[in-house]
């Protein structure tokens, strides 16, 4: 009951104070997490919606890889990232292990296949509705794929939403490939880490607390122009 | 639209892109969770940036991970404390040579009760004897950390093997120092830690140090420069500064300055070059 | 004269479709010229729209076949489908009709014009920047009509293009219909509405449980319908 208090109290003072360390901690989370939700889904997005429109052979072990690698755990994810990025490893020569693109990679693996998964979800229905008419416009499958990817913005806003979020609270993968460096790599969910094995249970608290913030804000700014947009669209 | 397209690239290329400028600026350095934790770095490192202009990036493991993370060569400098490992890494050729650098030591920490009456034991091989026969719990490591290694080294000269009580009272958590104190502090058990993360811990709850000053207690670090042999990519001048500065007496005495509550934490000792004797 | 790129006639030839183990075709045979409307009338359930979706090539024949006197992408590329409920994309009225402009290869100014004059066509153009969805039933038909015109299709499918509009809506629809005949489209469309059929077929064709009964010039099928089964729907006495 004190530890809490005391967090919400340290919470308040965190964001009050505008700690510039807190705060380039803050940046940073931002910023590894957007860029990886960006790149997952420049790649997650076309894959869901070519998954909802396409009906192929092994389709359906396609869709059960995908549900399977949703639950790819974090530091299993963070340790094949690691040996890839490692100087030892296939991919040393780029010197990308520890640093800030390193953790955009990591979390852009973990998040890619949730992007898939839910979009396949949310485009299929779609898809539904449009297979005639757009086959009767002469468009097949491929070329319907940027068509419900545009028709479908507003439920995939809410997949992105997702994937920030399973991003941004990762803490596993981003703390093997990015190392927690002070000032340099570490990011919300690490200092929170680093902090409870501290015993700071206050501050790793107060953190977390700053952390929800920020994802609820996002959330919020995200959702209101969803409403904004969908209720112009219809 | 079409601005629209280009400013939302525009945005994504910014967010994507990470300064990599001053990279040869900085120097990678794997060390162990008691000197990060204990806030010797936060301490140390500015006053050497603020010196040679290189910054310091610290990555915080065990000491065998860190050891490992250097023989990758996914660091320039590795910094930890077990002598036995630090000699091996160096006879394989990964790094070298070694320096010691400093010291501070171990303690045996436990419940306030005490269960298996260690308070004020100086001998910590009778310490640990008494903790095993009253069958109280005790948090190891368990994470192939240099702490790690000094916990298995104490029991295997108590002549016990705890692994027999693996999983009742012995438990390993396979973790850095900081979640082990966590660990004791919430099951009541004992544990040995390195005293700086143990004076920097603030979740101690009525965890108090039972035992400490016996000789084996000693905890030593020590340094080496990762191999610009085997691999020529690391920053082999960045690294040999931050060690020549680390040993030299500017370095030794930023390390003696770092106190917490008026407690100094660490040591040094690194060997200091014979003042010239008038002869 | 036939103009030398037409697709019609349309010759359909023992067109038989099955689905769920249920014959729903029982191999239909007839043909369909350039001119006025070929209206197919029936019952509920007669199987007018899986006909219709059958020549538009849609679904595959069960059996029989289908042919237009073209190759089969030039056939496909001249006619277009308006579905009976509309499948209107989430964007704005005049994106609507230049989506399948743009998936026809028309350049962008060609698509704009070409927008704009379907749009005046069905009395839309007003609209052209609200989003489609928002349109009323009426006016969403009207957007598919427009949407499918733009195309400027030698053959446009309609089915059951006023089966939910209230008689205003329906009047404005057909009006629109009319006018695209007029232009020189050849329209082929279903009802169950007679009344709907006496206004625009130029041709009848009477589909009851997966049979053409009867196929006929309108005013002579209305005056005088061959088929038992006719003349009882034509008095409203047939159901399904
Ligand atoms: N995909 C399908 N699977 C099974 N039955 C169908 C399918 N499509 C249509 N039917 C059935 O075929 C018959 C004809 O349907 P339809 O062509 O829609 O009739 P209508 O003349 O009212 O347009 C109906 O009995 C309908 O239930
Ligand atoms: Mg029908």
């Amino acid at each position: 009951m004190g530890d809490l208090h005391a967090a919400i109290t340290a919470a308040l003072g965190l964001i009050l104070a505008v700690d510039p360390a807190v705060m380039a901690i803050v940046g940073l989370s931002l910023r590894v997490s957007l860029s990886a939700v960006l790149i997952a889904a420049l790649v997650g997005l076309p894959l869901g919606a070519l998954l909802a429109v396409t009906r192929f052979p092994g389709r359906q072990s396609a869709i059960v890889a995908l549900n399977a690698l949703m639950g790819l755990p974090p530091v299993v994810a963070g340790l094949l990232i690691y040996l890839l990025l490692s100087r030892s490893g296939p991919l040393g020569p780029l010197g990308l292990l520890f640093t800030p693109t390193a953790m955009v990679i990591a979390q852009a693996v973990l998040i890619a296949p949730i992007l898939a998964a839910l979009t396949r979800e949310a485009l299929s229905g779609l898809w539904e509705e449009y297979a005639e008419q757009l086959r009767s416009f002469g468009a097949g499958p491929l070329r319907a794929v940027p068509t419900l990817l545009w028709d479908g913005r507003f439920a995939l806003l809410t997949v992105l939403l997702a994937g920030f979020g399973r991003a941004s609270a990762e803490v596993g993968a981003v703390m093997i490939v990015g190392g927690n460096i002070e000032g340099f790599t570490r990011v919300m969910t690490t200092a929170i880490a680093l902090e409870t094995s501290k015993g700071d249970l206050p501050l790793a608290l107060a953190l977390g607390l700053v952390l929800m913030a920020i994802v609820v804000a996002v959330n919020a700014l995200a959702q209101a122009l969803r409403g904004a947009a969908s209720r112009w669209a219809g | 639209m079409v601005t629209l397209r280009r400013s939302l690239l525009a945005a994504i290329l910014a967010l994507a892109a990470f300064p990599t400028s001053a990279q040869e600026r900085a120097i990678t350095v794997a060390s162990t969770t008691s000197t990060e934790q204990s806030g010797l770095f936060g301490h140390i490192l500015p006053l050497f940036t603020e010196a040679a202009g290189i910054r310091v990036r610290v990555v915080a493991l065990g000491t065998g991970q860190a050891l490992d993370v250097g023989r990758r060569g996914d660091a320039d400098v590795v910094f930890v404390h077990d002598r036995a490992a630090e000699e091996r890494f160096v006879a394989e050729g990964f790094g070298g040579p070694r320096h010691p650098v400093m010291y501070n030591d171990f303690v045996l920490v436990g419940p306030a009760a005490d269960p298996a009456r260690i308070a004020g034991a100086r001998d910590v091989a009778e310490a640990l004897r008494r903790v095993a026969s009253a069958r109280a719990g005790f948090i190891s490591r368990g994470d192939r950390s240099g702490t790690h290694a000094a916990e298995l080294r104490l029991w295997r000269e108590v002549g016990l093997d705890p692994v027999q009580g693996r999983g009742q009272w012995y438990r390993e958590i396979g973790q850095s120092m900081g979640p082990a104190l966590n660990a004791a502090a919430a099951q009541g058990a004992y544990v040995l830690a390195d005293r700086g993360t143990w004076l920097s811990f603030r979740n101690r709850q009525d965890l108090r140090v039972l035992a400490e000053g016996d000789e084996r207690l000693f905890n030593q670090y020590g340094v080496m420069v990762v191999s610009a042999a085997r691999h020529p990519h690391v920053n082999a001048e960045g690294a040999r500064r931050f060690v020549e500065w680390l040993v030299s007496p500017v370095g030794q005495a930023a390390i003696a300055s770092y106190r917490i509550n008026g407690e100094q934490l660490f040591f040094p000792n690194a060997p200091q070059p014979e003042p010239a004797r008038p002869s | 004269m036939r103009a030398p790129d037409t697709i019609l006639p349309l010759l359909v030839e023992a067109l038989r479709f099955a689905a769920g183990g249920v014959e729903i075709l029982h191999g239909v045979s007839f043909s369909i010229e350039a001119g006025q409307p070929t209206v197919v009338i029936g019952p509920n359930g007669a199987g007018k729209s899986v006909l219709l979706r059958l020549l538009h090539g849609l679904l595959p024949p069960g059996g029989g076949a289908v042919r237009w006197a073209a190759a089969p992408d030039r056939a496909a590329a001249r006619q277009a489908m308006v579905f009976q409920r509309p499948v209107l994309l989430r964007r704005s009225v005049a994106a609507n009709v230049a989506y399948p402009l743009a998936l026809a290869g028309i350049a962008p100014r060609e698509r704009a014009r070409r927008a704009e004059e379907a749009l005046d066509l069905v009395g839309l153009a007003a609209l052209a920047e609200r989003p489609a969805r928002r349109l009323s039933g009426g006016e969403q038909q009207r957007l598919a009509l427009a949407r499918a015109a733009a195309l400027r299709p030698e053959v446009l499918f309609l089915d059951e293009p006023c089966a939910s509009l209230d008689p205003s809506a329906t009047r404005t629809v057909e009006e629109i219909v009319a006018a695209l005949a007029r232009r020189g489209t050849k329209i082929v469309m279903t009802t169950h509405d007679i009344g709907q059929a006496r206004r625009l077929a130029g041709e009848v064709i009477f589909l009851h449980r997966g049979r053409v009964l009867e196929h006929a010039p309108a005013p002579r099928f209305f005056a005088a319908p061959e088929a038992p089964e006719a003349a009882a729907f034509l008095q409203g006495d047939l159901v399904w």
